[in-house]
């Protein structure tokens, strides 16, 4: 083999052409390069929402006193939940096993006499402890809705004393304000659909080259081993840019995510991202030669991790160790928090640049690792 | 019989012959539920926060101790100036600072009200809620012990909250049973989908056609297989979750097994449609990949359903593993007698029957 790096220009430009042939012609590429990305990013904006929102809760008032009910019409009137009212607890029971109550608000007999003498007595709030982001959301908020009660109707009564709190907080939320969670998913579901198309198509195009024995074909043309990579990161890799312009405006004039940053770094960033997803395509697939087990390797080591390891849904500092350090090796955890900044905040080159040279480290190791990879076999 | 008999033993054969294919069907199945259990909580723990003490007093320094005497905080950074703390929640190194003005020791002394600023990093903004929740509890406690003398009515508001099913919250307990039902759906529509589309590409389908095999004994032979191999895998995860995890089962596991065949087929059905679609393997993965996403997404384990807009609460309802989440969540913890178990499974049987009948009718339409 004579020089790794030498290309010749007029073999590469045919190759590249082939792999685009290959692209136009089947529909299954387009549909992965235009409608996934697209059906992708409609889902993370519209159904993975972690915002409040109305929670069901029955509230069961075993006290029909003026202040119990009161209170029940305070939970009814809350914009987070949305109750149903029973007498007891015994027809409301079975709505906690089937998800048709999150939780059961108790205003236990005897509320109303207690609340006259000056002491309010506990309320119970049950929850469904198999959601348990809920069941603390739900308690933190049914508490919220009891102390604000208690306070307005403190508030009214005239000898009561208006509490001084000596300490108050005031909160800002930077760059997302109005808290909303499709801000920060949107630009991180961009760097699932690169996943994707890095990764899983260019697993699969060159695994089908070996399967169908086209690869023994190419192998007999003059055609050096880093053209033939070149091949096929080219194409894929312009693929991977234009779905993520596409993701991009949709995330931008459909989804209303403020762009903040420069096109430039949107551009430099996904561009370091698609390296190391290429590259470890290509390696899945010459390591693995079997279009079946090159989707289930890419599946497994570039899809599900960039999901749920990259801090894209799940805090990666709240992960125990060993997984904390395994996300080291996810892709995409370097992209995702530069992209939620290059839209939400703006150019911060002091994030983006470590990121930056990390995914362009892995990039080249991957890349290494499966010229080795594909030609050992050559032999 | 006998031809049925030997088309899926042929089938069981072709997905155990490769070696790596042998490894693939049980391997990451059983290494995503691990994995992920681990990974997927929504709780915020170790949290990096700063703070800027610009007041220097005794009263801030004090609340300081207290929120770094928090366990939900890894490390607290003292931070300089403003521009410093700029800087930090930029680049993302906390995702919470907290402010004391220059006038919050003066104000308390004063008798008059302080305020405690705290700025979150809006970018992870789910997090950064529970973060701020978590300052703002700390500091609720700190008003209270403040106000111990005067016994008010707003400190005498209280609930007392009780966690039916999961007393500890433990978020294992939800998230591994809601994975079998995630699991169970990739390692199935992957290995469907592949089972036509494979034949098809490597031109061994026109052989089977010629075979005396009728078109329903190749399906039921195609299908059979993946359903086998959805029932050993949610075997496994059975034993895992309760055996090495610990998560009590409560409740049936006739009807475990009951809600795991129908959702199965249900997978199974969707994954021949894909199957029969496509021509290549790349298009049946891509078209199981299609499928798997929203199935996933659309569960109820990414996120609530009740938290998405209403049509889309609409859409859930053809999804098998809206269904299959809550008979797994039910009958692992919650002992779902039978007759709710009824009203989910019902369901699902008609969605598993619509899919299968629908790649039935797909497959046979191609046949010919």
């Amino acid at each position: 083999m004579s020089g790794y790096l030498s290309f010749d220009r007029r073999r590469l430009t045919a190759l590249v052409t082939k792999e685009f042939t290959q692209v136009v012609r089947d529909p299954s590429t387009i549909l992965i390069v235009l409608v996934l990305p697209l059906i992708l990013l409609f889902l993370f904006g519209y159904a993975v929402s972690l915002d409040a929102s109305r929670t069901r809760v029955a509230v069961v008032l075993e006290d029909s006193s003026e202040p119990a009910l009161s209170l029940a019409m305070a939970y009814q009137n809350s914009p987070y939940f949305d109750v149903t009212m029973a007498r007891s607890l015994k027809p409301v029971r079975n709505m906690m096993i089937d998800g048709e109550a999150r939780a059961i608000l108790v205003i236990p007999q005897g509320f109303g006499q207690g609340v006259k003498k000056g002491q309010i007595p506990p309320i119970q709030i049950i929850t469904d402890g198999s959601q348990p982001n809920t069941a603390n959301f739900t308690t933190a908020y049914g508490n919220g809705v009891l102390n604000n009660w208690a306070a307005s109707r403190q508030l009214e009564a005239p000898r009561g004393q208006a509490t001084s709190q000596p300490l108050q907080i005031s909160t800002r939320y930077w760059y997302n304000p109005a808290l909303k969670s499709q801000f920060f998913l949107v630009p991180g579901s961009i760097a699932i659909v690169m996943a994707m198309i890095g990764t899983l198509l260019t697993a699969l195009v060159v695994a089908r080259e070996w399967e169908r024995g086209t690869m023994e074909s190419l192998m007999a043309t003059p055609m050096q081993m880093s053209e033939f990579i070149a091949s096929k990161v080219i194409p894929y890799f312009l693929l991977g840019l234009g779905s993520m312009a596409i993701c991009s405006l949709t995330a931008v004039f459909i989804f209303g995510v403020p762009f903040r940053g420069s096109i430039f770094a949107l551009l430099v960033l996904s561009s370091a991202y698609l390296m190391p997803s290429l590259g470890m395509g290509l390696f899945i697939s010459a390591a693995t030669k079997n279009q079946f087990v090159a989707s289930q390797i890419a599946l497994l080591s570039s899809f599900l991790p960039s999901f749920l390891l990259s801090g894209f849904l799940f805090e990666i500092s709240s992960m125990p160790l060993p997984i904390q350090f395994i996300t080291n090796a996810v892709p995409a955890r370097y992209l995702i928090p530069s992209l939620q900044t290059v839209f939400l905040a703006g150019d911060f080159w002091s994030l983006f640049l470590p990121n930056i040279l990390i995914m362009l480290a892995f990039g080249i190791g991957f890349f290494l690792l499966s010229f080795r990879t594909t030609h050992r076999s050559l032999d | 019989m006998e031809r049925l008999r030997a088309i899926i033993l042929k089938e069981i054969w072709a997905l155990l012959r490769d070696p790596k294919g042998r490894i693939i069907l049980f391997a990451p199945p059983l290494l995503q539920l691990l994995v992920f259990t681990f990974a997927t909580t929504l709780d915020v723990n170790d949290a990096r926060i700063g703070v800027l003490d610009r007041s220097g007093g005794v009263q801030s320094s004090e609340l300081v101790q207290q929120i770094s005497a928090s366990d939900n905080f890894a490390e607290i950074r003292r931070l300089s100036s403003h521009d410093d703390l700029a800087r930090a929640i930029d680049d993302q190194e906390i995702i919470a600072a907290i402010i004391f003005e220059p006038t919050f020791d003066r104000n308390l002394t004063k008798g008059k009200t302080a305020t405690v600023g705290i700025v979150l990093d809006g970018r992870r903004s789910n997090a950064s809620q529970i973060v701020a929740g978590y300052i703002s509890s700390i500091i609720a406690s700190a008003n209270v012990s403040a106000d111990k003398q005067t016994a008010t009515m707003t400190s005498g508001a209280r609930s007392i909250a009780t966690n039916w099913y999961n007393p500890s919250l433990d978020y294992i307990w939800f998230t591994l049973p809601s994975l079998i039902a995630i699991v169970s759906a990739v390692a199935g529509l992957s290995v469907t989908a592949q089972s036509v589309a494979r034949e098809r590409e490597l031109g061994t389908f026109d052989q089977l056609m010629v075979s005396p095999l009728r078109v329903h004994e190749i399906l039921i032979g195609k299908m059979i297989p993946p359903w086998l191999l959805g029932m050993l895998n949610g075997t496994i995860f059975l034993a895992v979750a309760t055996l090495f995890f610990q998560v009590p089962f409560t409740g049936s596991l006739i009807l475990f097994y009951l809600s795991l065949a129908v959702y199965m087929l249900a997978l199974i059905g969707v994954g021949m449609f894909v199957s029969a679609a496509s021509t290549t393997q790349q298009q049946a993965f891509l078209g199981s990949f299609l499928a798997m996403v929203p199935i996933i997404l659309l569960s109820g384990y990414a996120s609530p359903i009740e938290n998405m807009p209403e049509w889309l609460q609409m859409t859930t309802l053809i999804n098998p593993a809206r269904y299959f989440v809550v008979l797994v969540q039910g009958l692992f913890l919650k002992a779902m007698p039978f007759d709710m178990v009824v009203q989910q499974l019902w369901p699902l049987g008609l969605i598993a029957l619509a899919t299968l009948s629908a790649s039935a009718w797909l497959f046979r339409a191609r046949m010919e």
